[in-house]
């Protein structure tokens, strides 16, 4: 057993299932967004807003937002893990993500309520 | 046909060099790059490489040939020399002790980790503990391993965090022992494994599967071992 105080949920399987829920959340969100584009080539600023003025749209963006954040997270972890020898500049590295991750929530939830 | 050998004497050289040597393959036959490393030492008796069997069996005389890892002793020079050269290099992420020897501390560490051996406290029966042929078919595949290191030094998990991640060897190693029907540790077992190095540093590349010389599949047996963590954690 290894112990891991800066992995996303301290257990390798636990980050495991994240990782693979979050991404099926991210590929849903994606594939529903190219979709949305693609049927809707005369998209006007209006009807842009109207999507996301929907609670549904709200909820699925918000969803999307988070799983992206816990899945950067994990990946992010891992790769410095991996590459990032030295613990001072490995944890300097994942903080700054966590920042940048803290930062992209906070804003992204400012955008999704602030139309 | 020309090989370019690995040379490493840490108590006289600087830094490793290769070492190109041209050499004329008696008769032309097809032999083992191990034969061929015989016919190099005769030319050079300072050249330094692991051997004992010579069958594949003992798993000694693992090396990285022409970039895959492999034993020496039943890969024919056929099967990897190109354009009529052969490179020959240590086993890759592993201390060099010398030349062609690597130190293999930190892949035996990783082996002692999983407890390869029947853990069973009940007591024992009178003559044996027997399996029905089915459970010991579920060791085929498993059991096989000679511990040549073959696999888990083409591994770029095992590179990165050879004293975290268990590797792929030694994770078909704890697989045969969870899969065993005589061990009763196998809650243990898996809780010493649920972090997130031992085993989920396996992003499932292959490369092991790729290499390994008896032909065995360590990402089919980590997957086993994923699937046991979950289903006894949901």
């Amino acid at each position: 057993m290894v112990t891991s105080i800066t992995s996303f949920g301290r257990s390798g399987l636990y980050d495991w299932m994240m990782q693979r829920i979050t991404a099926v959340i991210l590929l849903t969100y994606t594939v529903f967004m190219i979709g949305y584009l693609l049927f809707n080539p005369d998209l006007d600023y209006n009807q842009w807003r109207g999507l996301f003025d929907g609670t549904g749209m709200r909820i699925f963006s918000l969803l999307a937002l988070l799983s992206m954040v816990a899945h950067a997270w994990i990946g992010m972890w891992s790769v410095s893990t991996d590459y990032i020898k030295p613990t001072g500049a490995r944890f300097v590295f994942q903080s700054v993500c966590g920042l940048l991750a803290f930062i992209y929530v906070v804003w992204g939830i400012q955008i999704l309520w602030g139309i | 046909m020309l090989v370019s050998v690995y040379r490493y004497n840490p108590e006289i050289d600087d830094a490793p060099y290769m070492q190109d040597v041209h050499i004329d393959i008696p008769g032309g036959k097809d032999i083992m790059v191990l034969d061929l490393l015989q016919l190099l030492k005769e030319k050079d008796s300072t050249l330094a490489y692991r051997r004992s069997c010579r069958e594949g069996v003992c798993g000694s005389d693992g090396m990285n040939m022409n970039g895959k890892n492999g034993l020496a002793c039943i890969t024919p020079l056929s099967a990897v020399v190109e354009a009529d050269k052969l490179v020959l290099r240590p086993l890759p992420g592993l201390p060099v002790i010398r030349d062609l020897v690597v130190d293999m501390t930190q892949f035996y560490r990783q082996y002692e980790k999983i407890k390869p051996y029947l853990i069973n406290n009940t007591p024992a029966p009178a003559i044996e503990r027997l399996q029905s042929p089915e459970e010991r078919a579920e060791l085929d595949g498993l059991y096989e391993c000679i511990l040549c290191a073959c696999c888990s030094t083409a591994c770029p998990s095992f590179w990165w965090n050879p004293d975290k991640f268990v590797g792929p060897s030694g994770l078909l190693q704890a697989y045969r022992f969870l899969a065993d029907s005589r061990d009763t540790a196998t809650r243990e077992r898996l809780a010493d494994l649920d972090d997130p190095f031992s085993v989920f540093r396996c992003h499932g590349i292959m490369n092991c599967v790729n290499v390994c010389p008896k032909g065995l599949n360590p990402t089919k047996a980590i997957g086993k071992i994923r699937n046991m963590l979950i289903q006894q954690a949901t």
